[in-house]
């Protein structure tokens, strides 16, 4: 069963979108019990929410969207350590996600906004004025290349001739 | 021009049955092929990044005749890891171009004209070719489906005459996908150690094994003496087009073949050499992942094909299933060329794969999801064109 829940979430990760039946026969089991497995991951909040990979830079006339990447140093709290810190970070909807580093900083937050301007408000109003937070440094994000796992722009193509032994 | 210039070990060579499917599968736009006999993952960078590393060191020069040291220890070291069996790097390992190569210089060390060698079919196409080339004699031993192809002790002992010098075994098997796990070997080894016989075992598939730990038959009492153990890059690292493989056995046998192996080819690629010295180093977590996906893949395929209406037997290893057609009433080749026509999918005859492989297609599900599921539903609706 622990086997089969990690089978599962690989194929899932892979593609979300695959169908019952067509996990059923991946994982050589039937579909009620797939689909009950399904439904206990999304209830113990392993399988967090099922997203697409949009690569906005193709899509014309959408609303421009800046992002940056934010390296804040903080002052843990006894007891709590980092995790209060991050939790009030990460409460605000511009942040896209927390995660707690090893080496020169604390934090590493990623911002979302439609401008520069915006993304520099919320650091300077917002973020810096934190009891917790020592110092900020902003890296604006200028090209995606490859976001989990996926290489943006590139098109997949089959190089392999069509028969082979 | 006029034949008689032509051998005639070459001209008794039939054309390659596959080559024939290519061509007219080439003529047609929008086809979705599960012809191909090799990986869709593309070599992992880190070892595509070694190769480009030893060009930009310059490293262009030949190797020695059995390829690179590191990469014999590497392949010696990894052999054992895996599989629990021993070669010396020194003077019981070649680095050849591709399985391929390996196959052809064992048999050219050890065929006489008039010497028998059994070939269990369907089987990979080159092995009775290459045997017709040294002027061997391919026996052919038909396996059948109600066993999932696989060669049973009794099959071969019938087959073995006076003159048999060699059994060319293959787990997991092109085209079938039929895996012989340690009890099968075994009992096999059993024959083979009675009436004194080499193995040719061909291993190019040993990584990718789905349900059972894969089993060198060299690891097996009494037979590595009598083993020669072929491999390579191609399909387990996903390195087909770098055309490197191996062959191992006792230094007895590997010292005559070096000299067949240093006049005809000098040596392997250096720069694939360099490749695979960094896939055996680095190279498990990648090939980890491929298995997971090719099983997936697999299961999915095999239950999907078994639901369309063609049978197929659950396949150990390889990335192949062979299932049925004789319902259809078709010959295999019927089949093929009709599927192809009609709704653009390309699978290969199993015919092409000796005669026992009549009623049979060769699928490889070495394929996106995506085109697995769009060509079985062109399959699908083939089938019901032809009710
Ligand atoms: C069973 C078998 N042996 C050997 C080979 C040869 O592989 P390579 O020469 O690429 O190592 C293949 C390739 O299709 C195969 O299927």
């Amino acid at each position: 069963m622990e086997n089969l829940k990690i089978e599962l979430l690989r194929a899932l990760e892979e593609n979300a979108r695959y169908s019952i039946p067509v996990l059923s026969k991946m994982l050589q089991t039937d579909e009620a019990t797939i689909k009950q497995l399904i439904k206990t991951l999304r209830e113990e909040n392993i399988i967090l929410k099922y997203t697409a990979l949009v690569d906005w830079s193709k899509v014309e006339k959408h609303e421009e969207k800046v992002f940056a990447l934010i390296d804040v140093k903080v002052q843990p709290k006894r007891g709590v350590g980092f995790d209060e810190i991050a939790e009030r970070i990460y409460r605000y909807n511009e942040v896209q996600s927390v995660y707690l580093m090893s080496g020169a900083y604390d934090l590493s937050v990623m911002v979302e906004g439609k401008s520069m301007h915006e993304i520099a408000m919320f650091v300077s109003e917002k973020l810096s004025t934190l009891d917790s937070v020592l110092s900020t440094a902003t890296h604006f994000m200028l090209k995606k290349y490859k976001h989990d796992g996926t290489v943006f722009e590139k098109v997949k193509e089959d190089k392999r001739i069509v028969v082979t032994p | 021009m006029n034949s008689s210039y032509l051998s005639d070990y070459v001209q008794k060579i039939p054309p390659s049955g596959i080559r024939k499917f290519f061509d007219l599968a080439a003529t047609i736009d929008g086809v979705i092929s599960l012809g191909v006999g090799e990986p869709d993952f593309v070599t992992p960078w880190h070892a595509r990044e070694a190769c480009i590393n030893s060009l930009e060191e310059g490293y262009t020069a030949y190797t020695p005749n059995a390829g690179l040291l590191e990469l014999r220890n590497e392949i010696s070291d990894y052999l054992y890891r895996r599989f629990n069996v021993s070669y010396h790097p020194t003077n019981e390992i070649i680095v050849t171009v591709g399985g391929s190569q390996a196959l052809d210089i064992t048999l050219r060390t050890i065929l006489n004209p008039g010497d028998e060698v059994l070939v269990i079919e369907p089987c990979f196409v080159s092995y009775a070719p290459l045997i017709d080339l040294c002027g061997g004699i391919s026996v052919r031993v038909s396996t059948s489906p109600e066993n999932g192809f696989k060669i049973t002790p009794e099959q071969l002992e019938t087959a073995i005459t006076p003159k048999t010098k060699a059994v060319m075994l293959c787990s997991p098997n092109n085209p079938t996908g039929t895996f012989l796990n340690k009890n099968d070997l075994e009992a096999l080894s059993k024959v083979i150690i009675q009436h004194d016989l080499l193995v040719l075992s061909d291993e190019i598939y040993a990584e990718l094994t789905y349900d059972e730990e894969f089993t060198s038959i060299a690891s097996i009492s009494g037979m590595r003496e009598r083993t020669f153990l072929i491999s390579g890059f191609s399909k387990g690292f996903a390195m087909t087009g770098w055309r490197l493989g191996y062959v191992c056995a006792p230094k007895d046998f590997i010292s005559p073949m070096l000299k067949i192996h240093q006049y005809t080819i000098m040596c392997a690629p250096t720069m694939s050499q360099f490749a695979a010295i960094e896939s055996l180093k680095h190279g498990e977590n990648e090939v980890g992942e491929m298995i997971h996906s090719y099983r997936r893949r697999r299961n999915f395929f095999v239950e999907s094909l078994n639901e369309i209406g063609l049978p197929c037997h659950n396949p150990g290893g390889a990335f192949y299933v062979f299932p049925s057609i004789r319902n259809t009433g078709l010959t295999s080749e019927e089949f093929a060329e009709n599927l192809l026509l009609k709704q653009k999918v390309a699978v290969v005859p199993g015919s092409v794969f000796g005669k026992s492989g009549e009623g049979y297609i060769r699928c490889s599900y070495a394929s996106s999801m995506e085109a697995l599921q769009e060509a079985l539903k062109r399959m699908k609706n083939f089938l019901y064109t032809l009710q």
